[in-house]
Formats: C-alpha cells, sequence, structure tokens
C-alpha cells in the first residue's frame, strides 16, 4: 500500500479561470488529492469538496459570474452544495456563489476604481464553517488580494442576518480596500458548507510564493471536517 | 440600472470626466442596454419570457433593476432611419411590435 491519501477536492476549470492550478497545487501541499473538474462537464468525479477558483471565468462578460453560474458543472456543484458538500468560492468564485444565490449579496466594481492587488491583513469573525475551523476567533492573519471588482453588497436586512447569524466569517483591517459593506471580505452560508471570499488562500500555502501560510489553514479545516465525518 | 443605493463606480468615473470637461452639473449613473430581437409577433406571453430571461440571467436583481420595453421596428431601412431612439424616458410604455430592448445595470 502506498501513503495514505489525503481527501478528494475537486477545482473547477471555466475558460478565464486562472488560480485553478494553484488551488490544485494547495490542495497537494497541504495532503489532499486534487481533482481537475471541467466547467462543461456535469459530474463532480465523486470529490468530498469543491473549491470554484478564481479569474476571470467567460471573461467576466455581462457581469463577473454570471455566465459561469449556469455552466453545466454548476448544476452539480448547486446540489451538491445544498446538499451540505463544502464548497469554497474564491474571488471570481465567490463571485460565482452569489451569483449562482448559494450565498447572499453580489461583488461590485472597487470603490477605488481601481484593480488592487496586495497582501491584505484580515480579521477572522467566525470559525463555524467546514473551511475556517481551523482558525480561532479574532485571529489576524494576512492573505493575498486582488481584484477589480471585490466590493461586497448587500441589502440591510441582509447584513443584519449576516451579521445576527455571525455568517461573517473574515472582515478587513487596517483599511477597507474596495468599499466593502461592514468591511466583509468573506461570508458562509447558513449551515457553513458554502464559503466564499475575495482573497486567496490557495497563495498563502509555502513561503517561497507567499508572505504568510495563512492559507493552508482553509485546507487542514476542510480535511479535518471530512475525515470527522467517515 | 445599478438600484440607487447601489455605488457606481463607473458612473462615478464618467461624472468626474465631464465635469473635467467643462460639462457642469451632470450625475451620471451608468446601466446596460441589450437589444433583443424576437421571432414572431409580440405577445404578453413572449414579453413575460424575456422578463424571466433579464431576471435569470441578464439583470443581477439583488443590485440592478430592469425594465423591458418594446421599440418600435422600422418598416423598412428607407422609410425609418432614425427608427431606433437613442434616448428614451425610463417607462415608455411597449408598442404594438418590434424590437425588444431590456435594460440592466
Amino acid at each position: 500500500m502506498g501513503p495514505k491519501i489525503g481527501p478528494k477536492i475537486g477545482v473547477v476549470t471555466f475558460p478565464g479561470s486562472l488560480d485553478d492550478q494553484d488551488a490544485l497545487r494547495a490542495i497537494r501541499l497541504c495532503g489532499g488529492e486534487p481533482v481537475s473538474l471541467w466547467h462543461a462537464n456535469d459530474t463532480l468525479d465523486d470529490v468530498e469538496a469543491v473549491i470554484l477558483p478564481g479569474g476571470f471565468s467567460y471573461g467576466d462578460y455581462l457581469r463577473c459570474g454570471a455566465i459561469s453560474r449556469f455552466a453545466p458543472v454548476m448544476a452539480e456543484v448547486i446540489k451538491a452544495a445544498e446538499a451540505g458538500m463544502p464548497t469554497l468560492g474564491i474571488c471570481n468564485g465567490f463571485q460565482i456563489l452569489c451569483e449562482a444565490h448559494l450565498l447572499p449579496g453580489a461583488l461590485i466594481r472597487n470603490d477605488v476604481r481601481v484593480f488592487v492587488c496586495k497582501d491584505q491583513d484580515l480579521q477572522v469573525e467566525s470559525v463555524d464553517t467546514t473551511w475556517t475551523s481551523d482558525f480561532t476567533r479574532g485571529q489576524m492573519i494576512n492573505l493575498v488580494l486582488k481584484n477589480g471588482e471585490g466590493g461586497y453588497v448587500a441589502d440591510e436586512e441582509t447584513l443584519r442576518r449576516l451579521e445576527d447569524q455571525g455568517r461573517v466569517i473574515f472582515r478587513y483591517v487596517n483599511g477597507n480596500p474596495n468599499g466593502s459593506f461592514h468591511d466583509i471580505a468573506g461570508i458562509c452560508n447558513e449551515r457553513g458548507n458554502v464559503v466564499g471570499l475575495m482573497p486567496h488562500p490557495e497563495h498563502n500555502v509555502d513561503s517561497l510564493t507567499g508572505p504568510t501560510q495563512d492559507g493552508r489553514l482553509f485546507f487542514s479545516s476542510v480535511f479535518d471536517f471530512l475525515s470527522a465525518k467517515v | 440600472m445599478p438600484k440607487p443605493e447601489i455605488l457606481d463606480p463607473q458612473g462615478k468615473a464618467v461624472t468626474g470626466a465631464l465635469g473635467r470637461l467643462g460639462f457642469a452639473g451632470m450625475s451620471v449613473r451608468q446601466g446596460k442596454r441589450f437589444e433583443i430581437e424576437l421571432d414572431g409577433e409580440i405577445t404578453e406571453e413572449l414579453l413575460a419570457e424575456v422578463r424571466r430571461a433579464a431576471e435569470t440571467l441578464l439583470a443581477n436583481t439583488v443590485i440592478e433593476t430592469f425594465n423591458v420595453r418594446v421599440e418600435a421596428e422600422p418598416e423598412s431601412p428607407e422609410e425609418e432611419p432614425d427608427a431606433e431612439p437613442s434616448e428614451q424616458p425610463d417607462e415608455a410604455e411597449p408598442a404594438d411590435e418590434g424590437e425588444l430592448a431590456s435594460q440592466a445595470g
């Protein structure tokens, strides 16, 4: 027998995805088995969790994520996510999750009107999700942030519900880079299995290419969740 | 169109540029316009279908509003060269038949 292989985590590649390879690599580095999923397929290949990566899927035509949300694979992702599969949307993936109504609200153009690319300080606000259980509440972390349309907006009632239910997962600190309401950088669904955030955990998994390795905790969290489930 | 309470950075940029060019007192919000050609006569059912398409894909109703209106189609290009209006009030009444414009922001 070979070494124990970690859980199978799928990463969807849409036309225009950029960070799918980094996400696959991050899964491997953190001990999981990365599975590449193609947007035009209607199967999730028995993965136990799925990541919608960053990039400019379908050229961001119409609105970011608006067309990807109807890709064939998304019907399966939505079904699985609603059934409780851990689902993580990073940047463009977050936009897709909002367009798919798996998460409330929307992402609009940065209020600063320029593409923002920086190492962003964040505060962990909630650890009750399948992707953030290895963090501690109040922990200060730093992740790569790079987007043009990262301004999180939602109506007052939605914001109140997110806050009351502890579904704001990450908040920008030391300055709001894009005009997001309530400094929101990431949120989750009611069940805590679907998480979306604008910063990129997959870019912060080794010291060679990232200033921190804070992204690793996303992967260890979901591995913990999946191994506890069995 | 982006809902009034939603920040419109594009409109803000355009507003700024107009001001710099000397166009005073103009505040811009920027939306989108889709021109949809339909096969056959335009019925209420067909219009409802277009509204459904707008709500499903063309607009994100979390942040945008849209309206659908029917625009008169020229009988032939020679007779009515200016049949496509460049500007119309937001809530134009649907005409009988012709080109349809769905506006989203």
